[in-house]
């Protein structure tokens, strides 16, 4: 009992970082069909991004501050001003290829002008344990759950209560109506991927004390952040936050109760079954195809 | 008569490419032999998924699984049950056939993006089976193998690689020539029209994907003995992403395309050899740039400026017969 409150914890906590990453892709690819390949690098580069900062003798805060500027400058605005705005209207397939290179671009650039090795990264939450419902958890794990909850119910916030969201949301349903109807498309669009940035950002801040920061760790999220977007549903905010958050849990349950060797195997399986079976995710809608 | 002069031009410079691929090797060291043997191995790959991708519009991540299958068929029968190398290519033909027209079934209920996840799914389960059946595979342990004694000398063996590219090359060429090349067509273009043309589309989707990781199989049939090692490492995510990059980058949906790709993502990091760790950055930027510039890939470049000197040469010929029309009238 007590070590499943602990799995359960444990897996809401990756879960909630998940859910995090998956949102941010989902926005992207409802704004502009974009499928952001590189998106797990995206989750990677922030956390080098403040390490680098706190290397030349920033204190922390400063050097997170540093990060989520030049994380929204560089994976926001340049991301989409050097590639995906040339390339938007060739279709989403060159599109998709582009971020792939892109992540290999990020990965083997972190590798070679940083490090190869695996950096510790200090956490914003002290590494103690607390007692909840008689199971010691790791106030890591509690803390990373809370922010991200906090993040996720703030960009609904935007989303559903704020004029801007709302134009937000008229981009992603119909741009052309949206630009009759006197939204700035254009700079919805930007917000999108600005806010994309931060998500990553954010979810940099909180995964990588847990799992350090290395190079080639944006495999495993950009994986995990895909299969959260697609079991929830593609076009659904609250879609990749119940994607990310089951896909937690499972992950957590699988690496405890299943053999390590096919640990990997039980998310990818639960994602074809999803594809084959409810294509349009849990919470999604059905996309029309045009002829 | 200008159609006629660049048929021919086409002909000579394909003459030509076929007597370097022939005889330009003859010079080459043994580590030369292997760089163009691994070429034609490829190549034989992105020409697949060229097929499955370029023709039929269909995503799939998964090539480089199938070149695994392929490579663990000839490298399992030929050691352990001691079978001829030729004797494995119909087996590992027939498996990966089966297993590509299974894959195609997704296809027919969703596309894009969601193609691309379960075919990436797919290519990490395979990797995750070769890892984890030790019994069969051997594990992470490999197995050795060696080359068939009749194609045991580096050049010998190149030909070998090379004659099969060229009969896969032949195949494809009439493939997508014939009615079933055209129906492939349709069905990137337009799947709904094509369905209303009559074209049995499940059926083509199916084959797409089936023939494509045949040849997948094929590539892996010849690149387990041209490594001689067979183990888990190089069939991961990886390489099915390595040989989509070379469909891209060639041009995708041009016969050509493939050769050409597949030819770049294997020289380049020998010519960049000397910036050292660099070359993979430089590639990935290069892959960038080119795809700003030009989505079609390299022969898309080629592609648009022969047709811009056509319509320059329309257009002049029309302006030259524009006086004698209004004389006439």
């Amino acid at each position: 009992m007590a070590t499943l409150v602990n799995i359960l914890i444990a897996g809401l906590a990756t879960g909630a970082i998940y859910a995090l990453v998956a949102i941010g892709f989902t926005l992207l690819w409802q704004t502009s069909q974009t499928i952001n390949f590189a998106q797990g690098e995206f989750v990677m580069l922030p956390a080098f991004f403040m390490l680098a900062a706190a290397n030349m003798g920033l204190p922390f805060w400063a050097a997170v501050l540093i990060g989520f500027n030049v994380t929204m400058l560089l994976l926001g605005w340049g991301f989409k001003r050097l590639l995906v705005d040339p390339m938007l209207r060739h279709g989403v397939l060159p599109l998709a290829i582009a971020t792939m290179a892109l992540s290999v671009f990020m990965r083997e650039a972190v590798k070679e002008f940083f490090t190869a090795e695996a950096q510790p990264f200090p956490s914003i939450v002290p590494a103690t344990n607390i007692d909840i419902l008689g199971a010691v958890v790791s106030l890591q794990n509690v803390g990373a759950l809370g922010v991200a909850v906090a993040a996720v119910l703030a960009l609904q916030y935007l989303l559903t209560r704020t004029s801007v969201g709302h134009q937000m949301q008229a981009t992603a349903q119909n741009p052309t109506v949206a630009r009759i109807l006197g939204v700035p498309v254009d700079r919805m669009i930007l917000y999108t991927f600005l806010i994309n940035a931060g998500l990553v950002a954010l979810a940099s801040l909180l995964i990588t004390p847990i799992y350090l920061a290395k190079f080639s760790s944006g495999e495993v999220l950009g994986q995990a952040a895909f299969i959260a977007a697609i079991v929830g549903g593609f076009n659904q905010v609250r879609g990749a936050i119940a994607g990310g958050l089951l896909l937690g849990v499972v992950d957590n349950l699988a690496a405890t109760y299943v053999s390590t060797q096919y640990r990997a195997a039980i998310p990818l399986f639960l994602l074809i079954a999803i594809i084959l079976f409810r294509p349009q995710g849990l919470f999604g809608r059905a996309e029309e195809r045009t002829v | 008569m200008t159609a006629r002069r660049s048929r021919l031009f086409a002909a000579i410079a394909l003459v030509a490419v076929a007597a370097a691929l022939v005889l330009i090797p003859l010079t080459l060291n043994r580590y030369g032999l292997y760089i163009l043997s691994r070429w034609a191995v490829l190549a034989i790959a992105a020409i697949g998924l060229n097929l499955t991708l370029g023709y039929a519009g269909q995503v799939s991540l998964a090539q480089g699984a199938f070149v695994g299958i392929g490579a663990y068929t000839a490298a399992i029968l030929t050691t352990s049950a001691g079978w001829p190398l030729l004797a494995t290519l119909p087996v590992a033909i027939v498996l990966c056939f089966a297993i590509g027209w299974l894959l195609g079934y997704p296809a027919l209920r969703v596309q894009h993006h969601y193609l691309a996840f379960v075919t990436l799914a797919f290519s990490t389960l395979a990797f995750l089976v070769f890892r984890n059946e030790e019994w069969l595979t051997k594990g992470i342990y490999g197995l050795m193998m060696n080359r068939p004694a009749w194609f045991a000398s580096p050049l010998s063996f190149y030909y070998l690689c090379l004659g099969s590219l060229g009969v896969v090359s032949l195949a494809t060429w009439w493939l997508i020539r014939s009615p079933w090349g055209r129906a492939f067509m349709a069905l990137r273009e337009n799947p709904i029209r094509a369905l209303s043309l009559g074209i049995d589309t499940r059926r083509y989707t199916l084959m797409a994907f089936a023939i494509g990781s045949t040849l997948g199989g094929v590539s892996g049939v010849l690149y387990a003995p041209l490594v001689e090692f067979v183990d888990p490492t190089p069939f991961t995510l990886a390489l099915s992403l390595d040989i989509l990059m070379m469909v891209i980058v060639g041009g995708a949906g041009f016969f050509f395309g493939p050769f050409l790709g597949a030819l770049i993502a294997v020289l380049l990091p020998e010519w960049l050899r000397f910036t050292q760790g660099f070359y993979l950055i430089l590639y990935a930027l290069l892959v960038m740039v080119l795809l700003v510039y030009s989505p079609q890939g390299l022969l898309g470049i080629l592609d648009r400026f022969l047709a811009d000197r056509r319509t320059r040469a329309a257009s002049a010929a029309r302006a030259a017969a524009a006086p004698t029309l209004e004389e006439t009238a």
